[in-house]
């Protein structure tokens, strides 16, 4: 009977899984996220609604030109909000990434602002029937690309030179510059991923729901509780418990309303983690002293 | 060292001269000087998702106040509007009528399209002795809020009566038995909860069930299919603009083809645009519609388009009730302020209780108020209308 609702908490639980997947591959690479993640997750979608919509561009353009624009951002981020800090040692990248995401929600009320507007997507009009439920196109392409993407980036790290290079900075800096690889690149690169990846994700979602300056905040911290939940060391298991997220939410929505339904998926999210302190699908990693 | 340079005698004379202007011109000034005008207030949402709602009461009362002003005023003092955004939020609302009390010092105050922050400003009205009067947020109890002196008015519909008008609706003309519904959580969906149970009770109709969603809500299949597993024949939903478009989209990913009886929260923003082909199925209450003619209607929309060029008939008035509202509203005041001699609270607020009959763009208000009715809009004010093409137009 709730099927359908459940095919909507996937779609969204995949958008999780994108964002979380954002802030995995800044974590493996440099041990820092990027907190502004919801915020570039709405930059995403308001680009593409001002340039498909405001602008009339074409829709493949005016995506590329979002997640693009998007992956741009992390770069200047990275260079404004992270390095310097990472730099001196200290952990402040965590409150100016922060503000930066807070910078450019109020940037965009000023600029896009308030009203919420419809995005047009011709995916998210005629719901199609499966096994007598009623599924968006949009649905199953939100779904298609979380996984697709959690896939590639997990092929890419294991069986490509760059991805290998991408974990190497990671497990010893040091040797990894001694081999050849310029750490402070991959690091940009990372964050100019992560931040397409949260682009994607706003274009994505965008048409199932609003477009609206504070569309990203909620998504960002449901995104970093699906990447704690997964273990943020584990690609799979972010954008799995990502998935689980958007499942249970749906769930909780079905069968006891919505009033309960972020209590009791942080609730989940905490004894979860009260049971399985590095994530469900992540491992105690041994410290040497 | 330099010695300094010596002031220019033609600056001098330029100097002598000016100041010698500004002189003579002082006493001049001061005697033509305008009399200082009477500040009115607006507390209402001006951004967000129901920016439109904020915009339209603006536009209504400005129209109002240019006529009065080129009529010479109250008191023959002009009236000067000062708006203030509450952004939909109760806390912002508080401050913002507070600071139009404090500082700018209004006589009265309007309100917007948010029952939760009307209902937050009606003990600051009471406690400051300012009339509040209400021109969109139809909540029950915030004219009906037991102080006695009351100083909260209201020219809009009422949910009590909103309430009786739309279950009839979904009886008589979409022919429903078990009427299903969608409620916004929060103050303004529990008053319409109790009205529309309280409507069904007397009405002898049993209702499907009732459902709550949030504002960010961003799927409500899993409180439609229960209402449709309850056997509801009909919406009847209550909340603004982009939960209630998600209502209509998750209806049609459902498949559920199933009439659907709105309140009027839906007119306040891009209604059409966030919920897609299907809005235009959607009936809802108004207090006016601009295409139904009178002398009075068309002399409105004429200095509605004078004054807002986009506008070129009444199917570009954005959002009718909160102009016609607030235009009727803004009038009864002025009316009130004239009667009263003063701009003391108490005495408007007397005055406003007692106003003589007076022939409005709604309707003619004989009398708008009274002691025991601050309610100028009854049940038979309302009309039921849709969207046709982002537009307004009455159903029939």
């Amino acid at each position: 009977m709730f099927a359908a609702s459940l095919v909507s908490g996937l779609a969204i639980g995949a958008m999780y899984g994108l964002l979380a997947l954002g802030y995995h591959v800044t974590w493996v690479v440099s041990r820092s996220v990027n907190f502004a993640q919801g915020s570039v997750m709405m930059l995403g979608a308001v680009i593409a609604f001002s340039l498909l919509v405001t602008l009339g561009w074409p829709m493949p353009f005016a995506i590329a030109a979002a997640v693009l624009g998007c992956a741009g951002f992390g770069i200047v981020l990275e260079r404004i909000a992270v390095r310097p800090f990472r730099a001196r040692g200290s952990e402040s990248w965590l409150m100016a990434t922060v503000a930066a995401g807070i910078l450019v929600e109020n940037a965009a009320m000023f600029l896009f602002g308030k009203e919420p507007r419809g995005m047009p997507s011709a995916l998210a009009r005629h719901p199609i029937m499966l096994f007598g439920v009623g599924v968006l196109p949009l649905h199953i392409a939100i779904l298609l690309t979380g996984l697709g993407l959690a896939g590639a980036f997990l092929v890419a790290t294991r069986a490509t030179p760059y991805g290998k290079a991408l974990l190497a900075v990671v497990q010893n800096p040091r040797a990894a510059q001694l081999m050849g690889i310029d750490a402070a690149k991959v690091t940009v690169f990372a964050y100019a991923l992560s931040s397409a990846l949260a682009g994607l994700a706003g274009v994505l979602i965008a048409p199932l729901t609003n477009v609206a300056a504070d569309m990203g905040f909620v998504f960002g911290i449901k995104g970093f509780a699906a990447a704690i939940l997964g273990g943020l060391d584990n690609p799979w298991g972010v954008v799995l418990a990502g998935l689980l997220l958007g499942l249970a939410e749906a769930s909780v929505t079905a069968f006891a309303g919505s009033g309960a339904t972020v209590m009791a998926s942080f609730g989940l999210v905490i004894l979860a983690l009260y049971l399985r302190p590095h994530g469900l699908f992540g491992r105690a990693l041994a410290r040497k002293v | 060292m330099t010695a300094p340079a010596p002031f220019p005698r033609a600056m001098l004379r330029v100097s002598r001269a000016l100041a010698a202007a500004v002189l003579t011109a002082t006493p001049l000034c001061a005697g033509a000087a305008e009399p200082a005008p009477i500040p009115v207030g607006l507390v209402a949402a001006l951004s967000g998702q129901s920016a439109v709602s904020g915009e339209a009461i603006t536009r209504g009362l400005a129209v109002a106040i240019d006529e009065i002003n080129q009529a010479g005023g109250v008191l023959g003092r002009p009236l000067t509007l000062v708006r203030r955004d509450d952004e939909s939020n109760p806390g912002k609302g508080i401050a913002a009528a507070r600071e139009l009390i404090s500082r700018e010092h209004v006589a009265a105050f309007f309100g917007g399209i948010d029952t939760p922050v009307s209902i937050a400003l009606v003990p600051i009205a009471n406690k400051e002795k300012t009339p509040f009067i209400g021109v969109w947020a139809a909540g029950t109890g915030i004219t009906r809020n037991g102080a006695t002196p009351n100083y909260v008015f209201r020219v809009s519909a009422v949910d009590a009566l909103v309430d009786q008008r739309l279950l009839r609706y979904a009886v008589t003309i979409a022919k429903a038995q078990h009427p299903g519904l969608m409620l916004i959580d929060n103050p303004w969906g529990e008053s319409n909860h109790a009205g529309l149970e309280a409507a069904a009770k007397s009405a002898g109709v049993s209702l499907a069930g009732a459902e709550t969603f949030e504002t960010g809500d961003t799927d409500m299949i899993a409180q439609l299919t229960r209402l449709k597993a309850a056997g509801a024949d009909a919406i009847i939903l209550v909340g603004n603009v982009a939960p209630a478009a998600e209502v209509i989209r998750s209806l049609d990913r459902m498949g559920w083809n199933v009439p659907v009886i709105s309140h009027w929260g839906i007119s306040g923003g891009r209604f059409p645009e966030l919920a897609g082909p299907s809005a235009e199925k959607v009936a809802f209450v108004q207090t006016y519609s601009f295409f139904k003619s009178s002398a009075k209607g068309e002399a409105v929309l004429a200095e509605l388009e004078k004054k807002y060029p986009t506008i070129k008939g009444p199917e570009d008035i954005i959002a009718p009730v909160g102009t016609a509202d607030a235009y009727d509203a803004m009038h009864l005041l002025a009316l009130a302020i004239a009667k009263a001699g003063t701009t003391d609270g108490p005495a408007i607020q007397a005055a406003l209780e007692a106003l003589p009959p007076y022939d409005g763009l709604i309707k003619r208000y004989a009398p708008a108020f009274t002691a025991a009715n601050h309610d100028a809009l009854g049940a038979d004010d309302y009309i039921i209308v849709h969207f046709a093409e982002n537009k307004i137009v009455p159903v029939e």
